[in-house]
């Protein structure tokens, strides 16, 4: 037999002859010849014969495969001829007559031969012989195998000669096909026809195909063999997938069959490949094309010349050239015609659709009904039919009426539905939707919170250790007596165990030692009402404890009886039966006491109950004599009565003879009394010779007799057991029952099972040991844990017993949880008809069935219920406070805790009453626990605190502790920036380490703080002056917090910048602005981009000045033009001289009149110590026109815009008249040398806070002068003459102007969203909700219209509370003696008013509450103060003008410089009257240089008017507030004023004139001025000149008089006089009084001091006028005087 | 400066604002400053800059790229209010006008070695549609009042934004004397390793 090793080595041979010689082929055969010996004789004959014949490349290849197969194959051969067949097709080959295979290969032989012979023409030959074998198979009706035999064997003829006529003619194509084998496997049959759709027969052979079609339809027809059919499929669907289709339509087969042919020429190809490879790859070919096989074979078995010419390979098969492949479009056409189907569209013709010869039926004709059909298109409808038609058994899907079948349309014309909504109606009740809550389900609360995630967290263990009956009805005799005895020995040993009798007798010992020592430490003396009492308790005890211990004793004894007595029964029984069944035995061990003690312990125990029973029955015997005693004195008592009642019967019976009345009476009275009550009997004696008798009765009954052994029974299983074979039948019977009985226990969790013991014989000692622990894991709450107990008894089983078991509390973990036995019983009635007792039936152990007994199945469950414990040691368990009944279960042990409740657990203190009160036994061993637990609390180590702390951690999480805290320097200044304190806020780079931090840098801080508490006098000069400072203060704290929210507070406009929606108005002057001029020929001034201040830094700011022009500065005053000056000639020549020198050097004097001095101004300005000044321009006039640039620089260089309206520097603008003098200190160099002097002198100044030029952005416009009353050496008089019409106009007003022009570079964007913010932080108010509504809509309304024009309604007070407006106007008196002071002249009165009012110091509220807002005090708050902004001096004096009769109105508006604020109007005669509060000063209405510039509203106590008029310039509005077209009423018609309060009081209470303080001040600053002065000028001497400083004293109190004015002049002259040697320049400064350091920096500003001429000395003088109310004027008159001599 | 007993520790950072990706817009370019505590100081370096207008690749990851280095060393004392950059991206709308594209923040990487940050970036919206409409027209889009209101958190809570696209920083953080002065940033186990 060739194996595949020997077929590989047959090959490798081959191909090594072959290498070696191509010619001698004939050799290569002979060697060939020996190898195939196990092939058959013919095959290797006509192999040699095709050798010789052909020798053909081709032809060896086939050979050599049709070999390989053959060899392969010849095991399976049945017979020689037919096939080899795969098992699988057994049936089939079956069917096959062998005979008739026969007969067709012989026929087949034949031709093939033929056709081997005539070779030429080969194409046209090989058809005709098909049909002739076609109407062979059809005639002779053979099975389909033969048919497919015969395909195979001409397809074979075909393919054999093809490729010979191939290999001889044309060797290239040959190879062509082998390589289209490569590319195609075996199933791909598209691309084979392509091959040989060339070959010129293929049109015959379509003929062919349709001819052989209809033959097999006609034949399938007919016959249609199954086995045929079979075979069939089997080719099909083993060969060719594809063309499936086809075949079941019954197509062609002689395509397949040529197909087939080329499959065995592939086939052959392939093989020739294959055989190369292994024979892995033979045998896989082998599975795979069994079939194939069997075609391949089959011809070739027969025709063995035919197929072993073929042997050899040439050379060409090594080669390959192949065409390039191309498929031609109508080729491909063809071929897709083969695959593809496309249904037609045309109607199918209703024949086709019915079987043969039916007609057409339609049940709508015969009067059926039909529903309508569906409606599908005609065409989709035709394309459906033909495709149906196209399929197996297609026609069943027609109907009788030949269309197909369809259900009619299941969509309904109408709706089935009740239409729910009736036009009118409501909804049916019925379809009402009804609400229903919400049930929950039970089993909700069943599962385990939270196991969801965690799934399987909890697991309980099931440990089913074992069982033992304690009846069964399987127990003989023995067993039952057996159980009984086991049972008894049991109870026997835990009472053993637990000892009560010992402990009880031990107890009842230490109570009898008690009395006896309380009876002996009290021997006989009184014993106290509590001793006794206790004592009584105590005997009451010994009572109870006795009778316990006896009722033990005689458990005891019983027991023991009982014992012994089922041990003899047990003996009795086995003796009777004569086996053995239980292999108990009890032996009893006797332990020997000394009978003498013995009897001594039992006689003294007897006697000590017997005392104590004499006791207590005496005592009973007392108690109830004492009872009786009573009840005999009740009863004597009505006796007596009764007898007193009969006398007083007899009596009567005697005063009376009616006898019945008598008795009638009797009858009353004794039915008065009630019945006679029983007498009484006297207790018995209490016997007491008996009681001893019954002691001692009881004592033998309960107790071992003195001297008796002590037995102790032992039980042991140890006695042997008979066995079986010596048993009687029943026993033998019962024995074998058992042994065939087994049980197992069902585990059910929450009565579901959820396993399962092994089924476990029962033992012959009736015990079932299971050992089996089940792991649960649990998902729902578990309700009840079952274990049921089945005993099955040859495969069948029967629930003996169900046994319920606890659920474990959470604490119950598996390893230490102990094993519990759980008793179960049955109720079954089993009888046996062997020795087996049964259960539920009775049964005797008598022989004579006396005594019967019934018992029933019963037993112990050994089993464990605990929660699982997980890898990590953490319980399975879920959490306990879950289950209310876990908690009941874990507490029951402890049956204290029952008693006080489960909150006592917690409560040590009542557990400890309770357990004083009970008097718990603290030997019992059952108190242990809690006797434990009482002991550790009151022990006091679980001391509870008695408070309760949140964060007890806290201490923990603290990285310092607060005291390091607050020691650490680094800290606190961390701390101190964060909380924004004004010296760290700006603290940058805190140093890493303490070290680096000195004590220093908390110094100032400190020193403020204590500044705080301190009043510092010297620094305030006035006590008054500085509490008000530190209320201040206070205040300014408390509205800082207050604001602090509303300061971080943001709104959107501060973090994002956004461009408004323009209105149509915009949006047109923007379309206007593109037809602008790019450079118009008047530009005006562009809005400069605004700087928001953050991002600043010291020197970044700029001041900008521009000093445009003065007008009206005073000029200098020659003196001889005087008279008085006349005696002084020679001085005033030099006076006149230096002034002519000076005007000639100015080049100017011809410009003015006669000798006239001209005047060099120039402006300094003074700003955060940096002083700028002007170039000198000459005459009263001046144009400077000159910009000055000074360096800001904000405090702690913050440029925080809080801090910056927090800035208090002012601008001091200064006027200086430059003269030059002459010194000439050698005459002679007059003529070549000029030496003049440069001095001096102030003229006036202006001051303008940075708080306001930073507010208003810009200041521009012309401001006066604050110029003093009084200028040593100028006057303002003109020359009438010069400049004729403008001066006219000029002098209209007094004094120096100066038209200015202040900016900030860049310009800061003023902290102007405060106001908003204010908004939104709604303050507290007590103004109703409407009002404030009102208030809101109507400012909104006014900036809305007139944005630039303020108006207020309501403001906050110094409390942050919002206030309306008017609230503030009320008529209030000014003090007293300012209106004494003109009691005529009421114009004078006014202005001294007005003059007190700006006497009161000035104090920005924007200063003080530094970015916050305008907080308005009440008048007597400001009295008070003595501080405050424009609005409280508007307020103040519009309040006392109206109280002096006036029409007076507050001004909200805006002036220069102070920018938004607040003006009085009033209204005189004919005129209106705008004052300026905080000067004193008063403007007409058309008053040119009056500082208001908008007036946005006017204010009184009744209303609110906001100004709609086009012009908000005084000067050019009506002050009408009647008219409403012009004044906008807050209160009008439709919102009347509801009579608000005003929040000033009734009247103002002044304090009086300090006269004293006054001088006292004087004194201070003059003494603070004059050492600053002499502080101010370091290198120069300070000589102060007391003279000049005593005249000019005497002049401040006249100035003061006359308010400042008119006085110069005399004045002056009056100083001359004095003076007459000096030349004296100086002047007097007025101000109001606050603190000294606004005095001190004034006078510094005038810049007396900064004369330097060696020979100068200065003179001095102030003067301080009280006002009421401590508002001080000061007046400080400063002269410098340089000798002319 | 190699006292045993520093006063300060120096944080060196260098890096690059390396590109955006931002879907929606093209030819953008970014302005960087960083925001930092009273505490810091930069000792050298640039604390603000403003980079080339970059275009979009062709590439399909359509970033755009800038490379703008950034170098810059700070001291302190005090790692409260550690520094951190603020890049605001600008370009150009439909109209041609300039607006911001997004603003976005980020801390400075607290340890050690190089890192790379992806910001998302965003701008604040509209306050209603008319608004955000004219804005649109007018190429007058709502900005921050100051870029570094995006690395602080106060106010931030009346505002609404749109997230727009992202940035990709890279830095290298060098620091020093830092564990001298007690602050230890590298994670117990070591440095994260570059990404």
């Amino acid at each position: 037999m060739a194996t595949s090793s020997d077929l590989r080595e047959k090959l490798r041979n081959k191909r090594r002859a072959l290498q070696e010689s191509l010619g001698k082929v004939k050799d290569d055969t002979q060697a060939l010849v020996p190898y195939d010996s196990d092939a058959t004789k013919e095959s290797d004959h006509t192999a040699v014969e095709e050798l010789t014949s052909r020798g053909d490349d081709p032809g060896e290849a086939l050979r050599r495969s049709l070999k390989a197969q053959r060899m392969k194959k010849k095991k399976k051969l049945v017979e020689e001829m037919s096939m080899e067949i795969p098992p699988e097709e057994e049936v089939v080959k079956a069917e096959v007559t062998t005979v008739q295979e026969l007969q067709f290969e012989q026929e087949e032989l034949s031709e093939d031969t033929s056709a081997e012979g005539a070779r030429s023409a080969r194409l046209q030959r090989d058809l005709p012989p098909l049909p002739v074998l076609r109407a062979n198979s059809s005639l002779s009706e053979s099975s389909m195998r033969q048919r497919v035999t015969e395909k195979l064997i001409v397809a074979k003829s075909i393919a054999s000669r093809k490729m010979k006529q191939e290999a001889s003619q044309e060797p290239p194509s040959r190879l062509q096909s082998l390589r289209d084998r490569e590319l195609l496997t075996r199933f791909d049959r598209e691309a084979d026809p392509d091959l040989h759709e060339a070959e010129p027969s293929f049109a015959a052979r379509v003929k062919f195909q349709d001819a052989a079609r209809r033959a097999i339809r006609d034949k399938r027809g007919e016959t249609g063999l199954p086995t045929a059919e079979e075979a069939y499929n089997f080719f099909t669907f083993n060969f060719d997938p594809e063309p499936q289709e086809r075949r079941s339509k019954g197509q062609t087969k002689t395509r397949s069959r040529r197909r087939e042919g080329e499959d065995q020429e592939d086939e052959l190809d392939q093989e020739e490949e294959e055989e190369e490879e292994e024979t892995e790859m033979e045998r896989e070919q082998e599975g795979e094309e069994e079939s194939r096989d069997r075609d391949e074979d089959a011809p070739l078995v027969r025709d063995e010349e035919e197929d072993l010419f073929i042997i050899d390979q040439s050379a060409q098969d090594f080669l390959e050239v192949k065409k390039s492949e191309y498929i031609g479009y109508n080729r491909r056409v063809l071929r897709e015609r083969e695959i593809l189907f496309t249904p037609s569209m045309r109607a199918v013709p209703a024949s086709s659709k019915l079987p043969e010869n039916v007609q057409p039926r339609y049940p709508e004709e015969e009067g059926l009904y039909v529903g309508e059909r569906p409606p599908v298109t005609l065409s989709n409808q035709n394309i459906l039919e033909n495709r149906i038609l196209k399929q197996d058994q297609g026609k069943k899907w027609f109907g009788d009426d030949g269309r197909i079948m369809a259900l009619p349309d299941p969509i309904k014309e109408s709706s089935s539905r009740p239409p729910l909504y009736h036009l009118e109606e409501e909804l049916d009740p019925a379809l009402q939707t009804v609400y229903r809550k919400a049930l929950k389900s039970k089993y909700v609360n069943r599962y385990i919170a939270g196991v969801g995630d965690t799934q399987g967290d909890y697991q309980l263990d099931v440990d089913v250790s074992g069982l033992i009956f304690s009846h069964h009805p399987l127990f003989s005799r023995e067993h039952v007596l057996g159980a009984r005895l086991a049972q008894l020995y049991d109870q026997y040993l835990s009472r053993q165990h637990k000892n009560l009798t010992c402990l009880l007798t031990d107890k009842l010992n230490g109570l009898r030692n008690t009395i006896r020592n309380m009876l002996e430490l009290h021997s006989g003396e009184g014993i106290s009402h509590v001793t006794q009492h206790r004592i009584a308790e105590y005997k009451q005890e010994v009572r109870h404890t006795r009778q316990l211990r006896d009722s033990e004793q005689e458990k005891d004894r019983t027991l023991l009886k009982s014992i012994i007595k089922v041990w003899k029964e047990l003996k009795a029984l086995r003796e009777f039966q004569g086996f053995t069944n239980t292999p108990y035995k009890l032996y009893i061990r006797k332990e020997e006491v000394q009978r003498a003690l013995d009897e001594r312990e039992q006689e003294a125990e007897i006697l000590a109950e017997v005392a104590e029973l004499k006791a207590e029955s005496e005592e009973d015997y007392e108690r109830k004599m004492s009872e009786y005693r009573r009840q005999l004195e009740e009863w004597k008592s009505w006796r007596r009565k009764q007898k007193a009642l009969k006398k007083k019967q007899k009596k009567r019976r005697q005063q009376s003879q009616d006898v019945n009345e008598e008795e009638d009476e009797g009858e009353q009275s004794e039915e008065e009394l009630g019945e006679e009550p029983v007498k009484p009997e006297a207790p018995e004696k209490p016997d007491i010779a008996g009681l001893e008798q019954q002691v001692r009765e009881k004592a033998c009954r309960i107790r071992r007799k003195p001297g008796e052994p002590v037995l102790v029974p032992e039980l042991t299983a140890s006695s042997p057991v008979t066995p079986n074979e010596q048993c009687p039948r029943g026993e033998f019977a019962r024995r074998e029952d058992a042994a065939k009985c087994s049980l197992f226990i069902k585990v059910l969790y929450n009565d579901k099972e959820v396993s399962r013991t092994d089924s476990r014989s029962l033992n012959a000692d009736f015990r079932v040991h299971f050992g089996q622990i089940f792991n649960l894991k649990i998902v729902n709450w578990p309700e009840s844990i079952k274990l049921q107990i089945y005993e099955s008894v040859s495969s069948f089983s029967s629930l003996l017993a169900e046994v319920c078991v606890p659920i474990p509390e959470s604490s119950v973990l598996t390893g230490s949880a102990p094993s519990e036995e759980l008793e179960f019983s049955s109720n079954q009635r089993v009888t046996f008809n062997h020795e087996g007792v049964g259960s539920d039936v009775p049964f005797s152990f008598a022989a004579d069935g006396s005594n019967r007994q019934t018992l029933l199945t019963s037993g112990k469950l050994s089993c464990c219920v605990s929660w699982a414990v997980g890898d990590d040691d953490v319980p399975l368990a879920p959490p306990s406070s879950q289950s209310g009944a876990d908690m009941h279960s874990g507490l029951r042990q402890m049956d204290a805790i029952a008693c006080i409740g489960a909150s006592g657990l917690n409560d040590m203190k009542r557990l400890g009453k309770w357990a004083a009160e009970s008097r718990l036994d603290p030997n019992d061993p059952n108190n242990a626990s809690i006797m434990q637990l009482l002991s550790v609390a009151s022990g006091g180590e679980v001391a509870i605190p008695d408070y309760f702390r949140l964060e007890q951690l806290q201490e923990e999480f603290n990285f310092l502790s607060d005291e390091e805290l607050q020691r650490s320097r680094r800290f606190r200044l961390l701390r101190l920036r964060s909380q924004e304190v004004a010296e760290f806020r700006h603290f940058k780079t805190i140093p890493a380490t303490e070290r680096e931090i000195s004590e220093k840098v908390f110094e100032d801080y400190e020193r403020r703080l204590k500044e705080g508490e301190l009043v510092d006098t010297k620094e305030h000069i006035d006590a008054h002056r500085a509490l008000v400072a530190k209320y201040l203060q206070k205040v300014r704290e408390s509205v800082i917090n207050r604001f602090l929210i509303a300061k971080h507070h943001y709104i959107l406009s501060d973090l994002v910048v956004e461009e408004e929606v323009p209105s149509i108005g915009v949006l047109g002057l923007n379309l206007f602005k593109l037809a602008e001029p790019k450079r118009p020929l008047k530009p005006r001034r562009k809005e400069r981009k605004k700087v928001t201040a953050q991002n600043l830094s010291d020197g970044d700011i700029k001041l900008l000045l521009n000093i445009i022009r003065g007008y009206d500065i005073p000029i200098r005053k020659p003196h001889t033009s005087k008279p008085a000056a006349a005696a002084k000639s020679a001085r005033s020549y030099t006076e006149t001289f230096t002034a002519t020198a000076s005007s000639q050097t100015a080049l100017q004097g011809n410009d003015w009149p006669l000798g006239q001095p001209v005047i060099r101004p120039f402006v300094e300005v003074t700003f955060q110590r940096t002083v700028l000044q002007t170039s000198t321009a000459e005459g009263p006039n001046p144009c400077w026109n000159e910009e000055l640039v000074l360096p800001f620089s904000a405090p702690n260089g913050d440029y925080s815009t809080s801090n910056l309206q927090a800035v208090r520097d002012e601008v001091f603008i200064n006027i200086f008249d430059e003269v030059l003098h002459e010194v000439v200190e050698d005459e002679r160099e007059r003529g070549s040398t000029v030496h003049t002097r440069i001095e001096r002198h102030w003229l006036g100044s202006i001051k303008i806070p940075f708080s306001t030029i930073y507010l208003q952005s810009r200041i521009d416009g012309t401001f006066k002068v604050a110029t003093p009353p009084v200028l040593l050496g100028y006057s303002k008089e003109q020359s009438l003459g010069s400049e004729g019409g403008y001066d006219a106009i000029r002098s209209l007003s007094e004094g120096t102007f100066l038209t200015l022009f202040i900016t900030i570079e860049p310009q800061l964007v003023p902290g102007d969203t405060i106001r908003e913010k204010m908004k939104d932080v709604k303050f507290d108010t007590q103004e109703v909700e409407r009002l404030l509504l009102a208030c809101e809509i109507f400012e909104k309304d006014a900036s809305q219209r007139f944005p630039d024009r303020p108006c207020l309604t309501t403001v906050v007070d110094i409390n942050g509370k919002s206030v309306f407006i008017t609230r503030f106007i009320r008529p209030l008196a000014p003090p007293k003696e300012l209106l004494d002071a003109f009691p005529n002249n009421l114009q004078e009165a006014t202005e001294l008013v007005a003059r007190y009012v700006s006497l009161i110091p000035f104090l920005p509220d924007s200063v003080s509450f530094a970015g916050i807002c305008d907080l308005w005090s009440t008048c007597d708050q400001f009295l008070t103060l003595l501080a405050g902004d424009e609005e409280e001096h508007a307020v103040l004096l519009c309040n006392y003008f109206l109280s002096m009769g006036k029409k007076a109105w507050l001004i909200i508006g805006t002036a220069i410089p102070e920018g938004a604020t607040a003006y009085v109007l009033t209204q005189e005669q004919n005129r209106y009257l705008i004052w300026n509060p905080s000067t004193g000063q008063y403007y007409g209405q058309y008053d040119t240089f009056c500082p208001l510039q908008t007036i946005g509203c006017l204010v009184n106590a009744d209303n609110v008017w906001f100004n709609i008029q086009v012009y908000a310039a005084p000067m050019r509005m009506s002050f009408d507030v009647t008219k409403p077209k012009f004044w906008k009423p807050f209160f009008s018609r439709s919102f009347p004023d509801p009579g608000l309060s005003s929040v000033q009081p009734e009247e103002l209470v002044y304090r009086r004139i300090d006269k004293a303080a006054a001088a006292e001040l004087q004194d201070r600053i003059e003494k603070v001025l004059r050492e600053k002065i002499m502080e101010w000028r370091p290198r120069h001497p300070t000589r102060w000149n007391r003279y000049c400083t005593a005249t000019l004293r005497q002049f401040l109190p006249k100035l003061e008089l006359s308010g400042g004015r008119e006085m110069a002049e005399e004045h002056r002259l009056e100083l001359q006089s004095l003076l007459g040697d000096y030349r004296i320049s100086g002047f007097p400064l007025h101000l109001p009084f606050s603190e000294i350091r606004p005095i001190i920096e004034a006078v510094y500003s005038t810049g007396v001091h900064n004369v330097e001429t060696p020979n100068v000395e200065f003179a001095l003088a102030v003067y301080v006028y009280p006002y009421p109310s401590n508002v001080l004027s000061v007046w400080v008159y400063i002269a410098s005087l340089v000798r002319t001599r | 400066m190699t006292s045993n007993n520093p006063s300060v520790f120096l944080v060196m950072v260098n890096g690059q604002i390396e590109s955006a990706n931002f879907p929606e817009y093209d030819d953008l370019y970014c302005k960087y400053c960083f925001v930092y505590g009273h505490d810091w100081a930069p000792t050298s370096g640039l604390e603000e800059g403003i980079s080339q207008i970059t275009s979009k690749g062709r590439d399909s990851s359509q970033r755009l790229v800038w490379n703008f280095p950034l170098d810059i060393t700070f001291k302190s004392t005090n790692p409260f209010g550690w520094p951190q950059i603020v890049v605001s991206v600008y370009g150009p709308d439909a109209f041609g006008n300039d607006v911001v594209r997004g603003y976005g923040a980020v801390h400075i990487p607290l340890t050690p070695g190089r890192h790379t940050r992806t910001i998302p970036m965003f701008v604040p919206e509209s306050t209603s549609r008319l608004q955000k409409f004219t804005s649109w027209l007018m190429g007058r889009r709502p900005e921050y009042t100051d870029p570094k209101v995006v690395a602080q958190g106060e106010g931030r809570e009346v505002t609404r934004v749109r997230s727009q696209g992202f940035v990709t920083l890279q830095f290298n953080i060098v620091t020093k004397d830092m564990k001298k002065l007690g602050y230890d940033t590298t994670s117990t186990e070591q440095v994260s390793p570059p990404q």
